[in-house]
């Protein structure tokens, strides 16, 4: 689009609305950078205990975001394409996680998923399995509170997808699942890669829902959030740096895979964009 | 390979009640209104609407029998598809688009790239056999459709309007090359349409298809010459008129007479060509063999040197009459006029 163009179509006051908005989204990230103790930066991030955190986050949030893949595109594709009674529910159900307190989740996968809870009893008796306070206990919580990003993304592209394009699949002899891997997925594939970024984001970002039922232990259930959490405590200027990389990192992310895949190419099919 | 289909159907406000039957090689042509039914039926026959009662049978083997439970998915029927607007996969190329319905039946890669490499040279598309969907013209588009559907030797190939969505350029071209692809099937096939043109060029026989009943069949030729319908008069640019004969007069539901020449009795339909009316300002002229009936001018349509002129009232008639005698008679919308037809001009023939 044509920058000159959309901006003379562009009203003042709705102008200064934009630019409000941008300062204050940019304001924080500046005071951040303004305050950060940069002679001392390099020594806060190869910190081992940060250097741990980090990788603990990345490990934990790609988890995550493969098991809302696994779990939440054939999720997506129930609520989009299968009618049965109670459909609403269900979804509000699924995405009731994203406008809960992360605590709450955090709070009600304990009782589901603790030693004592509904499932995680068992888990315990009969597996010796243990989620709460383990790094797998991180993924399903991060999983938790992320999979619903993905889960509305990819429901909303499959609702908008002419489902002609599986009809004709079919009648050339496809079966319903040889239609889904080759006719479906490739088309909704831009957004599911948003809906991936998206829970990526999100899980990168969680903390309530890990600190209320992973715990904070370094090594195993620290993650980044909970490192600048406990360090505003003992020492801010860690916590900042910290801060720092964390939306390094998501930054990072977020724009270099909008420009690979979400940018669409000539006469490309429409794409969602993030 | 024939095609025998009882359908019972209903969608919405359609009511799809169909017999039909297709030989092998025929090509034949549904021709209706919108709404009426034809690309519902279309999915039928392809399995992705299953139908409420009746049966669909292809050489002998049913497809769909709700009254003994068979129901054939799409996939497990010998048919091509060839959708409105082609819904060619547009993350393939070409070449994937035509080898994907051997692919799907499991086909090896090198067998099915040969044979859907053999289609793309029979449709003269061997130039962009790489290329993916966006990069094609609509007639280009139309011929890979054609292609991937015909690849798997269907044994009924089905398609949806195949030509509306081409400019009129195009479509000559491509309906001439379709029409030569028809020629070598020799299954079942059905063509949706809106166009007598293509049904003309394209189908060996033509259903027409109204409010989900099939109201003629036949030539395009048999059909034309004795509308059974209002859309197909209306295609041809004829009055029809229905109504029950008794004693040279055929009388409409609404009470209307129409006098016509030796007909039997019965129900009838009642063909009035537009030429063979004429137009006077006399409204009190009466006749015994000749029509007249008095109505106001709705509608005045020139083409050329010929004048379409639309009359309400007792009967609701299309005149055709030169510009010259239009002008004569000085004729404004809303006019009171004269419609006179001799009753040797008028058609007849049992309903």
């Amino acid at each position: 689009m044509n920058a000159r163009r959309s901006g003379s179509t562009f009203p003042a006051p709705a102008k200064a609305l934009a630019a409000i908005a941008v300062a204050f989204f940019s304001l924080p990230l500046i005071g951040l950078l303004w305050r950060a103790p940069w002679s001392h930066a390099a020594e806060y991030v190869t910190d081992d205990a940060s250097l741990t955190a980090l990788k603990l986050s990345l490990i934990c949030s790609v988890w995550a975001t493969a098991l809302s893949i696994v779990f939440g595109v054939p999720l997506a594709w129930l609520l989009a394409r299968v009618k049965f009674p109670g459909r609403r529910f269900v979804r509000a159900l699924c995405t009731l996680s994203m406008v809960l307190p992360p605590v709450v989740g955090g709070v009600a996968l304990f009782f589901a998923l603790g030693r004592r809870g509904i499932v995680g009893q068992y888990l315990d008796r009969w597996f010796d399995f243990r989620l709460p306070f383990t790094t797998a206990g991180v993924v399903v919580a991060q999983t938790f509170v992320a999979m619903p990003f993905l889960v509305v993304t990819v429901e909303a592209a499959l609702r908008q997808l002419d489902g002609r394009l599986e009809d004709a699949s079919r009648t050339l002899g496809a079966s319903s699942w040889y239609t889904f891997r080759r006719v479906t997925l490739p088309a909704i594939r831009p957004a599911l890669a948003a809906g991936a970024v998206l829970a990526w984001a999100r899980a990168l970002g969680e903390f309530g829902a890990t600190i209320t039922f992973a715990g904070n232990f370094p090594g195993t259930t620290q993650t980044l959030p909970l490192s600048v959490y406990l360090a505003l405590d003992t020492n801010p200027e860690q916590a900042i740096v910290l801060a720092l990389v964390l939306i390094a990192v998501s930054f990072a992310v977020l724009i270099g895979l909008r420009d690979r895949w979400f940018a669409g190419g000539e006469g490309e099919a429409p794409r969602v964009l993030l | 390979m024939s095609l025998h289909a009882e359908i019972t159907h209903r969608l919405g406000t359609l009511d799809l009640q169909v017999e039909l039957d297709v030989q092998p090689g025929e090509v034949v042509a549904l021709l209706g209104p919108n709404g009426s039914g034809k690309t519902t039926l279309l999915r039928c026959l392809a399995g992705l609407c299953p139908i409420d009662a009746g049966r669909i049978e292809l050489n002998g083997v049913a497809l769909d029998e709700p009254s003994s439970g068979t129901l054939r998915a799409p996939e497990t029927r010998e048919i091509g598809f060839v959708f409105q607007d082609y819904t060619l996969f547009r993350q393939m190329t070409v070449l994937e688009n035509v080898a994907f319905g051997l692919r799907a039946r499991g086909m090896r890669a090198a067998e099915a790239r040969r044979m859907a490499t053999a289609w793309i040279d029979r449709v003269g598309l061997m130039d962009y056999a790489r290329q993916r969907p966006p990069a094609l013209s609509g007639g280009q588009a139309q011929r890979v459709a054609l292609a991937r559907a015909l690849v798997t030797s269907p044994s009924m190939l089905l398609l949806d309007e195949p030509l509306a969505a081409l400019d009129a350029g195009t479509r000559a071209t491509v309906r001439r090359d379709l029409r030569r692809h028809l020629a070598t099937f020799d299954g079942v096939a059905l063509l949706v349409t809106h166009d007598p043109v293509d049904a003309y060029a394209l189908a060996d026989r033509v259903a027409i298809l109204d409010a989900g009943r099939i109201v003629q069949t036949g030539t395009l030729a048999d059909v034309t010459a004795h509308p059974r319908s209002r859309y197909v008069a209306d295609l041809v640019g004829v009055n029809l008129v229905a109504g029950d004969v008794l004693e040279g007069v055929l009388t409409t539901p609404a009470g209307v007479r129409v006098i016509v020449a030796d007909a039997p009795a019965g129900p009838a339909f009642a063909v009035i060509r537009p030429h063979s009316i004429a137009l006077n300002r006399d409204v009190d002229a009466h006749s015994s063999v000749r029509n007249s009936w008095v109505g106001t001018i709705a509608e005045v349509d020139r083409l050329g040197d010929r004048a379409r002129v639309g009359i309400v009232g007792t009967l609701a008639l299309t005149a055709e009459i030169t510009t010259a005698a239009l002008d004569a008679l000085h004729l404004q919308l809303g006019d009171e006029i004269n419609a006179t037809v001799k009753a040797t001009d008028i058609d007849v023939y049992p309903a």
